[in-house]
This record gives C-alpha cells, sequence and structure tokens, in this order.
C-alpha cells in the first residue's frame, strides 16, 4: 500500500474524522497524481469514474462556450475535491477541470468504491453525508454569486 | 473596543462644506475612481481609518465617502467613489482642478492603531468595500513588515476588470502579505480563484485565536462572511464591519442612517459584528 497515499489521504479535510477503515477503504483504490498547468484532469461528458482530493495547487472547473472558450465557473483549491459526477446517475462529469497551476491529488477509482461503498451502508452513508456536505456548500455558494451582489443598488 | 467617533473640529466642518480641489483623478474600475483632494485654504483635517467625509458635488448633491487613503499619509486625502447615481456620477466625472465641498470627518473607525502586537488581522473586502479598508491595510502591511503581526487580505469583485487597487495588491503580496482575490464571474485569461469571497478563507493561514477581523463590502457578503470568519474559530467579537446607511447629517442629527438603535453616521459605520451587527442583520430594521 501506497504511504504517500494513506498520509494526504488522512490529512486531507474530506476525509477529516473518518474512521481508519474508510480512509483505507480509499486509500486501496487511489493513487497520488500531479498535473502541470493547463493540463485536464478530465473533461465535460467523460465517464465520472475518478474523483479527485486536492492536496495542493488550483483547479478550474470550467465549461467550454462557442466563440469565448472557456469560461471558469469556479476555482477549487487546496482541501477540496474535484469530480463529484460519480456520486450520482448518469456519472458523466458535467465540466472540464483544469489544472490551473502546479496541482497535486489524490485520484479515487469510484467505480469499485461505489461497489464497495454499497456493500458497506455505515461507510457508504459517511461519504455520502460528506458528499452531501460539498453539494450543500457549492450550491449555497452559487446561490450568494447569483445574487450579483457587487452590482448595482443603490443611488447616490 | 471600538475606537470613539471623532467629530470634525468646529461646527463649520461638520455642517458647512470645506471647499477642496481636486488635484488628482484615477480610474480604478469601469465605475470607480479615485479623487485626490486638497482644502483650497489650510490643511485637511485628521482622520482616522474607515471614518468618512460628506462630499458635495455642488448644485448636484452630498455623498458620504470614507477615506481610501492612509491617516497621515503625505499628500492629499483620497476618496474612491463609484458611480452608482447622480451625485457620485458627477463626483466621478470631477475633472482635475475642479472643486467638491467636505464636511468631516465623521464616525468610528477600524481601530487597528490599537490593535495588539502579535495578533493577525483578517481583512474581508468585497467590491468598492475594498476602499475604506485600503488605509488600513496600508498601515498594517508596514506593521507586519516591523514584525508586530501578519495582515491577510482577501478581496472579492465581481470580474477581474471589477478588481480595486491593482497595484497596491500586488505591491502587499511583494512585501509578504498573504493577498487572495476573488471574482464571482471568470473571464477569458483569469487564472484566479472564482468564487465567492470566503472561498478564500481555507487558504488563508491566519491564527484565528485572538484574531482581528475587519469586514467592508455589501451587507450580504459581511453577514456570510462574519459567519464564516466565525466558524474558523474567530471571536465573534473581534470581528468588526463597516455598515452603510443612508448618511446625511453626519453628526447624529437626522435620524436618516437609523439602524435599530444605532445611528450609523455616529455610532459607526464601524461596528463590531458580535451581539451588534450580526443581530442587526437578521432583525430587518430597514
Amino acid at each position: 500500500m501506497n504511504e504517500a497515499v494513506r498520509s494526504l489521504l488522512s490529512g486531507h479535510p474530506f476525509l477529516a474524522g473518518f474512521p481508519p477503515e474508510a480512509v483505507e477503504l480509499v486509500a486501496e483504490r487511489a493513487e497520488v497524481v500531479t498535473f502541470r498547468p493547463g493540463v485536464l484532469l478530465f473533461r465535460e461528458g467523460s465517464p465520472a469514474d475518478v474523483a479527485y482530493l486536492v492536496t495542493a495547487g488550483h483547479v478550474a472547473i470550467e465549461v467550454h462556450a462557442p466563440s469565448r472558450g472557456p469560461i471558469v465557473v469556479e476555482t477549487i483549491g487546496e482541501g477540496r475535491v474535484v469530480g463529484l459526477s460519480w456520486a450520482a446517475p448518469p456519472f458523466r462529469y458535467q465540466f472540464d477541470a483544469r489544472a490551473i497551476d502546479e496541482v497535486e491529488a489524490v485520484a479515487i477509482d469510484t467505480a469499485p468504491l461505489r461497489v464497495a461503498l454499497a456493500e458497506n451502508p455505515v461507510l457508504g452513508f459517511l461519504f455520502l453525508d460528506r458528499l452531501a456536505a460539498v453539494m450543500l456548500e457549492r450550491l449555497q455558494a452559487t446561490r450568494i454569486r447569483l445574487l450579483d451582489l457587487y452590482g448595482t443598488t443603490d443611488a447616490g | 473596543m471600538l475606537a470613539e467617533a471623532v467629530a470634525p473640529a468646529g461646527a463649520a466642518g461638520a455642517l458647512v462644506p470645506t471647499p477642496y480641489v481636486v488635484v488628482e483623478r484615477r480610474e480604478e474600475a469601469a465605475d470607480v475612481v479615485t479623487l485626490a483632494i486638497e482644502p483650497t485654504e489650510g490643511s485637511a483635517p485628521t482622520f482616522r481609518h474607515g471614518q468618512f467625509n460628506m462630499v458635495t458635488s455642488f448644485g448636484r448633491g452630498e455623498v458620504a465617502v470614507s477615506m481610501s487613503s492612509a491617516p497621515g499619509a503625505p499628500g492629499p486625502v483620497e476618496h474612491s467613489i463609484r458611480r452608482v447615481g447622480a451625485v457620485t456620477a458627477a463626483l466621478c466625472a470631477a475633472p482635475v482642478g475642479s472643486f467638491v465641498g467636505i464636511r468631516g470627518p465623521f464616525g468610528t473607525s477600524w481601530g487597528v492603531d490599537e490593535v495588539e502586537d502579535g495578533v493577525d488581522v483578517v481583512v474581508m473586502a468585497g467590491g468598492i468595500g475594498l476602499a475604506p479598508l485600503r488605509g488600513a491595510v496600508r498601515d498594517l502591511v508596514a506593521r507586519q513588515q516591523a514584525g508586530r503581526g501578519r495582515v491577510f487580505v482577501l478581496a472579492g469583485a465581481r470580474s477581474p476588470d471589477q478588481i480595486l487597487f491593482d497595484e497596491d495588491l500586488r505591491a502587499w503580496e511583494r512585501a509578504g502579505v498573504h493577498v487572495g482575490v476573488s471574482v464571482d464571474v471568470g473571464a477569458p485569461g483569469w487564472t484566479g480563484v472564482v468564487g465567492v469571497v470566503t472561498a478564500l478563507l481555507p487558504g488563508a493561514p491566519f491564527e484565528a485565536a485572538g484574531a482581528l477581523a475587519l469586514l467592508c463590502g455589501p451587507e450580504i457578503m459581511m453577514r456570510f462572511g462574519g459567519r464564516a470568519l466565525v466558524d474558523r474559530g474567530v471571536d465573534a467579537g473581534r470581528v468588526r464591519v463597516s455598515l452603510e446607511r443612508n448618511m446625511q447629517c453626519g453628526v447624529g442629527l437626522c435620524g436618516h442612517c437609523q439602524l435599530g438603535p444605532l445611528l450609523v453616521c455616529r455610532d459607526g459605520p464601524v461596528v463590531r459584528y458580535g451581539g451588534l451587527a450580526d443581530e442587526l442583520f437578521m432583525e430587518r430594521y430597514r
């Protein structure tokens, strides 16, 4: 077993407070990966079979628009997760993910992880509970941005 | 303890505008202009970080604008103004050599002069909210360089072209300050952070225990920012926010700027978040 993976996983906020067997479950299905600036982690529409726990650097979640090029919708940094589409059908990435700078992450093979979690509902609940928190945080952040807080409100 | 409001010396400074001349005009962003002004006679009164002046565009009206330069800094006093209505549009268009009226300074300050040595200071600003904090940050950068405590600057903007004081942000970063900038909407070529300003908090390695936090920006941003800082471990009583209301008289007489028990022009604009602003934000005193 790769000690580097275990070390990075145990220090990552996504798995904070998880029991050792949960960390081990992930470690058995994970590897440390690095990306140079500009390299795609995954592309929109491709099978969502890997989740990345970012341990260094920044990843742009972006969508490509004709005539406009890539539009960044969110930036994900150290301690956060890139790739949530493995958690629900149709298990396809909905956006591109591109390294902005030198990125280090733990890449988790999510297909076997899903099987393992289905076989162990207690750990499965732990993961879904944590994923729900991540999704809620992103939903709320998106709602705040929809408010266009910095737009003009008062006249004076 | 926040610094007490410092009223301008003499009734004339409080209620009658003093003429100032525009000596420099800078476009900070598409709709934000900084005017550097000097009194036509004598010297400008001293002020404290976070205080504001009532700035008159003669023939149009008067608005409250915080000073964006540092107190005591050499040179003219600076005000950074966002074009949102008729008065601010006129002020933003004021050419060098034109005149504006000034009453002030008014209100409470950020109190950064009284910050204990060794304490981390977190500055969170959104949009034009960086202007009232700019002078404080400049002095906090000097404090950091003197080894008296770190400062962390987290700034949010709508889009990359709306980021204010870009040169200052770069200079502060070069000086060793942790500077984070996020935008709500990215643009081609933008490689910085896209997201809400609170998303910058996890990457800011400040020591929450004992930290002082200064927030200025849209009220909703300050609500969420205050909560996020408290969740991070900052004492709510050590979070300060700058309130914005319809300031008119500037001396607590007219009541236009009332927010619950506060007259913001007199008791603010800088007030503590914990046990005051956090409750007022939720009380719907509008």
